[in-house]
């Protein structure tokens, strides 16, 4: 039998997607009941209650929208200035065997930027360059703080959307607290046992030297971050080579485990958005316009590579240079899919290496703003302002008001939904556009030609959008990168989330009208076309040229043998 | 509330979550994982038969020794504190160039027929331990003229060492550590 088998892929896919669902459907109840009810399940009441006292807070005591981003804003910009400060002094803490200095200033900056936004974006190489200490209370501590972060902005519009004539969204303590507590630190716990017991090292050993094969070899506490890093769809390799490297991800079985973790709550929450909002049949369709376009990124990428490289002609099989052996074809393709429809950005294979048109994929994932399931709670956000930008263009071409959920769409709801929408569009082309024009922009770039656009312009999509994942070959060491990547890091995340809950405080405020004759019904099919239409229009609209430039080009290329 | 009110539960929150998530949660993940699974937790290792360490089953080593399996290219020199690919596009003249003497260092030593992929082209992390079962029967016929076996000996032992992963995707394949262990075994 030839190796690899479409047809088996495409079953297996299927079944892990199926079981992705059920588990997501749970999981979307339970959140529901965890964020929505008066009082959340028992265990996590009785476990939240000491840290209201501790806090000095009343958990019944909401805020308006303004007040919840100001409290947002204010934890984020302590866990910021607070990872940079290890960052900078870790050569002289604790828990470095290695004994590796302190990191570069404008280093410390980016990579304390990249975690507290859920980005993991790495200038560094994590086993040569982080202490076991930054690791573990800087690294792994903002993937639960900015992955809890994603998911209470998602709840407080949820709230919005759901209540009337109220200027309250929520609580950001209490949503942040169950979010940790009720979710994370469990599910997290579980799934780094059992990564440990497939093999996934967890110790805080010294880096090991073999006296015959004369290797060092790192080791470190990676299952409780490896664990964590997906299920917050964070991505942040311990190592430089990621989830690609042995010691994170040493079989096909935790190759799928992994990338079940990092879809499993973006999985849920239009699950747990149709509980809250006592319509399970909106949330069908939200998930219903993920999966589709999930599917259809899978088939292309997986087509792309089957197809191989003819310019490579003294070799068979498909092209193996940057992937393992044993994750296949297809267990390679459905990570970077996921990895690229969330915002996770971990990687299993270098993307760098991928033909033109796979790399075409998880690029295009990303630009369309990583609405495909997307980040743990962005992902759901930045949909909902999709669809209020559907909603709205509908009502246009139809000659009715526009309304969702029974909530009149204005002029403000969407000013909001674009600038959530467009912020990091604007930033990844003006940002590329300034790296192509500038020699410090340019000198960074590994590989020749059309492929060398394609790096920058991923690299650009990637930290603006809060993914993580790169085309690993750019020289993202150096001072343009780590500045630039900086500010379309901090950029990309937090002015988007400040325009959902402006939309969520706008909409709260709003009264609940009925459905008339009038109303466009958001449940239906045709609507959930029309809104995957709108996502694929504002994509390649915003991005064609740069596709037709970059991975386009040298698809030609290749094809002609060049 | 405002932006004083908010000052303490924000830095006690914080506070509270670099205790419970910076350090309780990984050490006890330590605890446990050390507890339970000690041989996995601490990298597999592979210990020589003076008792000193070997390496790792799941890292792959550099092999010059005709006499035994190779693993595949690594773009970092097999450096298990240093891990990495090449990055190199599909477009590149470098790869082209690489696979193209990769192909002809095997061809050199011997190796007749189809060249699979995994054998020229660098792996992700660059410390691969694995090759697909094809890969390692590419090598079977050299490995056993070194050591005077037969090949299908030598064939023999490389499908008696597939790897077996109750999930699908994957080709079937070999871990090239043991593989090359079990080639010394008496």
């Amino acid at each position: 039998m030839t190796y690899p088998d479409p047809l088996l892929d495409a079953a297996g896919v299927m079944v892990f997607l199926l079981l992705l669902t059920g588990a997501a459907v749970l999981l979307g109840r339970y959140l529901a009941r965890l964020f929505f009810r008066e009082r959340p399940p028992s265990i996590v009441g009785m476990l939240e209650a000491p840290v209201y006292r501790l806090l000095g807070i009343d958990p019944s005591a909401e805020e308006t929208w303004r007040g919840y981003a100001r409290d947002l804003l204010l934890f984020n910009g302590i866990g910021l200035a607070f990872l940079f400060v290890l960052l900078l002094l870790q050569g002289v803490l604790p828990l470095n065997p290695a004994e590796v200095p302190g990191f570069a200033p404008a280093l410390a900056l980016n990579t304390a930027v990249s975690f507290v936004t859920n980005t993991n974006w790495q200038a560094y190489a994590g086993e040569a360059a982080a202490s076991y200490l930054s690791q573990m209370a800087g690294f792994t501590v903002q993937n639960f703080l900015s992955a809890a972060t994603g998911l209470a902005v998602a709840v407080a519009l949820v709230r919005g959307l759901s209540r009337r004539e109220t200027d309250r969204i929520g609580n950001f303590w209490v949503d942040l607290t169950r979010a940790v507590l009720g979710l994370l630190l469990p599910l997290a716990l579980v799934a780094a046992l059992l990564l440990a017991s497939q093999g996934v090292i967890q110790n805080l050993d010294p880096y090991i030297q073999t006296a015959s094969a004369h290797q060092a070899i790192a080791m470190g506490p990676v299952a409780s971050q490896e664990a964590i890093k997906e299920l917050g769809t964070n991505g942040g390799g311990f190592f430089n080579a990621n989830a690609a490297h042995p010691f994170e991800n040493p079989s096909p079985f935790t190759n799928l485990v992994e990338v079940f973790l990092l879809l499993l709550v973006p999985a849920a929450v239009p699950f747990m958005f149709g509980e809250a909002i006592g319509d399970r049949r909106q949330g069908y369709v939200l998930f219903g316009v993920m999966l589709a376009l999930f599917l259809g990124a899978f088939a292309a990428l997986y087509a792309a590579e089957l197809a191989g490289n003819p310019l490579l002609s003294d070799v068979t099989g498909i092209p193996m240079e940057g992937k393992e052996v044993r994750f296949g074809l297809a267990g390679t393709v459905l990570y970077a899919t996921a990895t690229t429809a969330t915002s996770c950005g971990a990687v299993n294979a270098m993307h760098d290496s991928l033909t033109p048109l796979g790399g075409l994929v998880p690029l295009g994932l990303i630009l369309l703003g990583e609405v495909v399931l997307g980040g743990i709670g962005s992902g759901f956000y930045t949909l909902i302002a999709f669809v209020v930008i559907a909603v709205f263009i509908a009502g246009l071409m139809i000659g009715r008001t526009p309304e969702y959920l029974g909530k009149k769409i204005g002029a403000f709801e969407m000013q909001m939904a674009v600038v959530a929408v467009l912020t990091s569009g604007v930033l990844v082309l003006v940002l590329s556009g300034i790296a192509l024009a500038l020699p410090a922009g340019t000198d960074s770039i590994l590989n020749p030609g059309a492929h060398g656009l394609t790096e920058v312009v991923y690299a650009f999509a990637s930290m603006a959008n809060n993914n993580g994942s790169a085309f690993a070959g750019l020289d993202a060491t150096a001072l343009f990168y780590t500045l630039a990547g900086s500010i379309a890091m901090a950029v990309g995340r937090f002015v988007p989330i400040v325009a959902i809950l402006a939309l969520a405080g706008a909409v709260a405020a709003r009264k609940t009208v009925p459905p008339s004759f009038g109303t466009l019904p958001t449940h239906t099919l045709p609507f959930a076309v029309w809104l995957v239409l709108v996502i694929l229009i504002v994509g390649a609209l915003t991005f064609f040229p740069i596709f037709a430039m970059g991975p386009i080009a040298e698809q030609l290329q290749m094809a002609g043998g060049v | 509330m405002t932006l004083r009110a908010s000052l303490r539960p924000a830095l006690v929150l914080f506070a509270g979550c670099l205790l419970v998530l910076g350090l309780l949660y990984p050490l006890a993940v330590t605890g446990l994982a050390g507890a339970a699974f000690p041989a996995q937790a601490h990298g597999s290792l592979m210990y020589a038969d003076d008792g000193s360490v070997a390496g790792s089953e799941l890292i792959a080593r550099n092999v010059t020794d005709p006499r035994y399996f190779h693993p595949r290219p690594s773009s970092v020199d097999y450096n298990a504190s240093g891990s990495g690919g090449s990055n190199l596009g599909p477009t590149n003249p470098l790869l082209r160039e690489r696979v193209s003497a990769s192909v002809s260092a095997l061809r050199a030593s011997g190796v007749t027929g189809p060249v699979p992929a995994e054998l020229v082209m660098a792996s992700a992390s660059g410390l691969d331990p694995h090759l697909s079962v094809e890969a390692a029967l590419v090598q079977a016929p050299l490995v056993a003229a070194a050591r005077n076996r037969s090949a299908g000996e030598v064939e023999a032992l490389v499908l008696a060492h597939r790897v077996a992963d109750p999930t699908p995707f994957h080709p079937e394949y070999v871990n090239v550590n043991t593989l090359n262990r079990a080639l010394d075994a008496p």
